[in-house]
């Protein structure tokens, strides 16, 4: 068995490698969790996405809480929502739309667009259907905006793809670097100890024995 | 700093604990005692017949909160937990890393080094406080024994050696411990260490501060994923957790030994709260444990700077912060492991 079919790539996870590799690590080789105000939040909404209703049409059909992956990439994760058009003749399916929640109105971003691209990658190979385009939907404005799949958000996603199976096949987590902006609202600062990665504890113990013999 | 949680003591004889939503709910007599909402607290101890549902129990272990059984008198039973933590490449490393001679030897010393000048700092400080009413002679001698002995920890080649200069350091600093003792010296005689049982007040309560204090260490250790069976400095011995053992080098004359200290010295404890039994075995009253756990658990509220990460934290956040210390470097992040150095 390949190495991408026996470990397959969470599509929820690449939000947490493109914030910073070392909290992918820590949160999916080190299997580290710590509950904080933003994950909490996501948990939430997460809630009220899967309790919306299904809609079906003759053509037209809606899949919440879809299963998607792609055998070939070594992915694997959820769709909130995928939109699905039928041929009227074959009744074969030959157009694929994925929305993915977002809570507030703020603007879809690069971590959201890349998690979009994920999935659409996956539906690809599931459908056998070319997918330039998806859709956000806030929660808050009930509004969709529409953000196309171009080739160098899917050559980001594969490199990232390729990075965090790098990171799983050398088991190794990489190596703090503290970043203010971004550690101080992790919520894995306490177990990353990001300050203290370069910190010598070597020179540690001199200094702290020297100090007890003078004493 | 991640919020330093309250560890729940439970020493009513035949009380129940049970999840009401989430909370936890002490009913002692059928009668709801207290109710604690679960985010608060971190840890519960169960002393003698305290008994806990089994959806309580099911609740703690998903929250990651550590139940542990223990004997009225504090010996350890049994603790429940939910799945093993899921980081598997902590422990593989761990395992190899105890079974390597050079990392537990490097291990091993930082531990003994951060211990012996713990303790050094125990002495010191009795020194500088009562140097008046003690004989500081006596003491100044121990310490430096004492720190010839840190000294040569450098040098260690292997293992027992590490051990060979714990245990003679433990016994300087245990043979002026008696010194430290101020008030109510004609009840609290210390003439050396004893356990198993304990044959006088002095060791009674050294004992009994040391379960408390290894409990912590132990759900610390798990918390981050560490077995705490697996020590470095302490063999491997089934049911004994040795990396518990290790870890507590650093706390037992800090937290532990001073405890005991203040609760003699400010007449908090006193000869009324002991019991001799025909073998010779002192054991304490609930109110005598109860006033230890107090003491403690305010102790834990107190804050402290530690060297290592630069930052004033709450005694109470030192278990999880050197637990984590350890799991970073074993992990690879830091070159070695950095105790805790009580200044």
């Amino acid at each position: 068995m390949r190495e991408s079919e026996a470990d397959p790539i969470l599509i929820s996870a690449l939000q947490h490698a493109m914030f910073c590799e070392r909290q992918y690590a820590l949160i999916h080789l080190e299997q580290i969790w710590e509950e904080n105000r933003f994950t909490a939040e996501g948990r939430v909404l997460h809630e009220r996405v899967h309790t919306e209703h299904k809609e079906s049409r003759r053509l037209f059909r809606q899949e919440y809480d879809m299963s998607a992956r792609s055998p070939k990439l070594g992915l694997v994760g959820k769709c909130d929502l995928v939109e699905i058009w039928l041929d009227p003749k074959t009744k074969q399916p030959v157009r694929v739309n994925p929305v993915e929640f977002k809570r507030g109105r703020k603007k879809a971003n690069d971590v959201d667009r890349v998690q979009l691209c994920a999935q659409a990658l996956c539906l690809e190979e599931t459908f056998n259907l070319p997918i330039d385009a998806g859709e956000f939907y806030y929660l808050q404005e009930r509004r969709r905006v529409g953000a196309n799949i171009d080739d160098s958000l899917r050559a980001r996603t594969i490199a990232l793809i390729d990075k965090i199976r790098a990171i799983n096949i050398s088991r190794k987590t990489p190596i703090a670097i503290y970043d203010k902006k971004k550690c101080d609202r992790c919520s894995l600062i306490d177990f990353c100890m990001p300050k203290y990665a370069a910190k010598s504890v070597n020179r540690y113990m001199r200094y702290q024995t020297a100090k007890t013999l003078e004493s | 700093m991640r919020k330093l949680l309250n560890t729940l003591y439970v020493s009513s004889q035949g009380a129940y604990l049970r999840k009401e939503g989430e909370t936890v709910v002490v009913e002692v007599g059928g009668e709801k005692k207290l109710q604690l909402p679960i985010h608060t607290i971190s840890s519960i101890v169960c002393f003698g017949n305290v008994m806990c549902s089994p959806f309580l129990m099911g609740f703690c272990a998903e929250r990651s909160v550590a139940i542990s059984f223990l004997s009225e008198r504090g010996a350890f039973l049994a603790s429940a937990r939910g799945a093993v933590s899921g980081n598997v490449l902590l422990r593989r490393e761990h395992y190899r890393k105890a079974d390597d001679a050079d990392s537990s030897l490097s291990i091993a010393i930082n531990i003994v080094k951060a211990k012996l000048s713990n303790s050094l700092a125990v002495i010191h400080r009795a020194i500088r406080d009562h140097g008046a009413k003690i004989n500081v002679n006596l003491l100044k001698d121990a310490a430096n024994k004492i720190k010839r002995l840190i000294k040569t920890l450098s040098d260690a080649k292997d293992l027992d050696e590490v051990r060979g200069y714990e245990g003679e350091g433990s016994y300087e600093y245990f043979a002026v411990f008696d010194q430290l003792i101020l008030e109510q010296k004609e009840d609290f005689v210390f003439n050396g260490r004893n356990r198993r049982p304990p044959l006088d007040n002095v060791n009674a309560t050294l004992s009994f501060a040391y379960v408390i204090l290894s409990h912590d260490l132990r759900s610390a250790l798990e918390s981050v994923g560490l077995d705490p069976q697996v020590g470095f400095l302490h063999r491997d011995r089934s049911g004994r957790h040795s990396l518990a053992l290790d870890m507590m080098e650093e706390f037992r004359s800090v937290i532990a030994d001073r405890l005991v200290l203040s609760l003699i010295n400010r007449r908090q404890i006193a000869k009324k709260e002991f019991a001799k039994s025909a073998s010779g075995a002192v054991t304490i009253s609930d109110s005598g444990r109860k006033t230890i756990l107090t003491e403690y658990q305010n102790r834990k509220q107190e804050e402290i700077f530690h060297p290592y990460i630069d930052e004033k934290v709450k005694i109470g956040q030192l278990f999880f912060i050197q637990a984590n210390l350890l799991a970073r470097h074993i992990r690879g992040d830091i070159d070695g492991y950095p105790p805790f150095f009580w200044r």
